[in-house]
């Protein structure tokens, strides 16, 4: 064994035991911050796997995605809304845990038939490492295009979904009155958003 | 057989010093395989680099304190050496004796997680700031895409240490850095993208290869105004320099989101922002300022003197000027974000927000748009 592979497979070794310790920390921990942490740990363990499949462009563009934008909104939604509330005792709880435990385990032992009925040994095409960012420009703009076009659009309708559901005080009121758009939204800060609705 | 073929082709090919080749050959001379050599070689240009980041932070520190003190009519650290020099190295050794304190509510392990979280992002950027033709540690592929990735770390670890201080004033001052990181990155990239666009290569070493054709003309800054403008404005925000930063607004937030913190886990906050600016400079200076390009090309003084480019003397003096034009571009635009903290005033955090989603961001695209058009229209100028 050279000294490449040997640091290629300690390498997957710990970047594995990292995704599945901290999968199931972001499942079982119960402070969600904790959670949020992690989960961003195995966004970039998983990075790290791309690495080490040569795929440096899908690395780095996991690591821009998923750990910049998509784990720092989740933790920026998680401490603007830290509000300590007591939460309703659930019924059955445990019995919905085992419940969802079992689904969990059923899925889990399905994915470990495929793994052991499929036949990995197949070669694949060969690993092409630094022109990949090329490659994958080229097939976004030929036979992607229209997946890709269409998943911009999904994103513009989400965008636009956003910017109405957080603006639904100021589209409400009548833009008549001469108080201003952000003076509005100071004062109906403290009100309940759902019952205002009803009463109009 | 494979090695060797592989040392002759990059012969042919570069010009340049290259150290990691001259090294191999010395210790195979010794009779050490080539495989150790090279493990021999992987740490050295590593400690180079962090060496040399943390020596411009003593410098860039140093002129901090004096260029603040000029424009305030003081005369700045003085005792310390001459010039007051070693001042630096004093503050350093103070936060290194400091008393390591942490809160008692806070929660301690992300209180200490959080400070590293920010520095490493920012160490492991140097991976691909170049000094030369060969002198960087790795000419990685994806090249700059690979710091705007890890520039977007950051947040994660502000956020961190925001939260862990439990603390009004560091969480609000770590969610104010992490919109601000977020909102400015955007522009940032558009603009990085606009400059890949005209090299065609991720590369930092391509990207300042085609600013080198024609020496001083060539550089990207004269092809690219608006978008060094913009990647400048955002360099400074991302590394919440003022008039930027609002994230430890002192008047409003005490110290934003390190104000729990002391010792050398504040002395790590003060490195991680100080090697971002220093790191910021030199990819502007990458990008805009033609990098290691000397004003007028050196294949052409060294034509007209009549030596071959090849040979050993000539290649370190190209190096060693290649490497003092990189510092000097750096250094310079250094001093410019110190004289624009002591002069500006502070923005408020919408007019911030306002200028990085209202202003940067589709002043950016329209810049990307019009240089992809220019590209097309004008090939050998724009790099077609």
């Amino acid at each position: 064994m050279t000294i490449s592979t040997s640091t290629e497979l300690i390498c997957f070794l710990i970047l594995s035991s990292v995704i599945v310790s901290g999968g199931l920390g972001v499942v079982l921990i119960e402070n969600i911050v904790y959670s949020a942490f992690l989960l961003g740990g195995v966004f970039m363990s998983v990075a790290g796997l791309y690495l080490l499949l040569n795929a440096s462009f899908v690395a780095a563009a996991q690591v821009l995605v998923y750990v910049g934008a998509v784990n720092v909104l989740i933790l920026f939604a998680i401490m603007l809304v830290n509000k300590k509330e007591v939460m309703k005792p659930i019924k059955g709880l445990k019995l919905r845990k085992f419940f969802s435990g079992c689904v969990c385990a059923g899925l889990l032992a399905l994915l470990f038939r495929v793994n052991i009925i499929t036949n990995w040994a197949t070669p694949g095409p060969q690993a092409i490492g630094e022109i990949a960012t090329e490659r994958i420009g080229e097939h976004l703009f030929t036979d992607y295009l229209l997946p890709f076009e269409l998943a911009s659009v999904l994103l513009l309708m989400a965008m636009i979904g956003a910017i109405v559901l957080a603006r639904r005080d100021v589209i409400s009121i009548e833009l008549e009155t001469t108080k201003s758009i952000q003076e509005n939204i100071i004062n109906n800060s403290t009100d309940n958003v759902l019952l205002n609705q009803s009463n109009d | 057989m494979f090695t060797t073929l592989k040392i002759v082709f990059i012969a042919v090919v570069d010009t340049g010093l290259d150290l990691e080749i001259s090294f191999n050959h010395l210790l195979q001379g010794i009779g050490l395989p080539s495989s150790i050599a090279h493990l021999l070689w992987l740490p050295l240009p590593m400690l180079l680099v962090l060496t040399a980041s943390l020596i411009g932070v003593l410098v860039t520190v140093w002129l901090e304190r004096k260029i603040s003190a000029a424009a305030q009519q003081r005369i700045g650290p003085e005792y310390a050496g001459a010039l007051g020099i070693l001042q630096p190295v004093a503050d350093g050794l103070k936060l290194l004796v400091k008393e390591d304190i942490i809160p008692k509510k806070a929660d301690s392990l992300l209180f200490t997680l959080g400070p590293i979280l920010v520095l490493i992002p920012v160490i492991l950027s140097w991976l691909i700031v170049p000094f030369g033709q060969n002198l960087l540690i790795s000419n990685v592929g994806i090249g700059i895409f690979l710091w705007i990735a890890l520039s977007s770390i950051q947040p994660i670890g502000l956020l961190m240490s925001g939260y862990a201080s439990n603390n009004k004033y560091s969480l609000l001052g770590g969610l104010r850095a992490a919109a601000q990181s977020i909102s400015y990155e955007i522009p940032l990239a558009l603009a990085v993208l606009a400059v890949v666009m005209m090299s065609n290569s991720l590369s930092t070493v391509d990207i300042v290869n085609q600013q080198n054709t024609a020496g001083l003309l060539s550089w990207n800054i004269f092809r690219q105004p608006v978008g060094f403008l913009i990647f400048w404005i955002c360099a400074l925000a991302e590394c919440e320099r003022l008039p930027f930063d609002l994230p430890e607004a002192e008047e409003e937030l005490v110290a934003g989101y390190q104000t729990e913190y002391a010792g050398m886990k504040f002395a790590l906050f003060y490195l991680g922002s100080y090697i971002n600016l220093i790191l910021s400079s030199l990819l502007v200076s990458v990008l805009y300022l033609g990098g290691w390009g000397f004003p007028i090309p050196i294949d052409l003084i060294t034509h007209s003197l009549g030596q071959s480019p090849n040979a050993p003397v000539i290649q370190i003096i190209a190096a060693t000027i290649g490497i003092i034009m990189t510092v000097f571009k750096t250094y310079l635009l250094v001093f410019l974000a110190i004289l624009l903290r002591w002069t500006t005033p502070r923005v408020r955090i919408d007019q911030l927000l306002d200028l990085g989603w209202k202003f940067l961001l589709p002043i950016s695209l329209v810049n990307l748009l019009f240089t992809a058009a220019l590209k097309l229209a004008f090939p050998i100028a724009f790099g077609g």
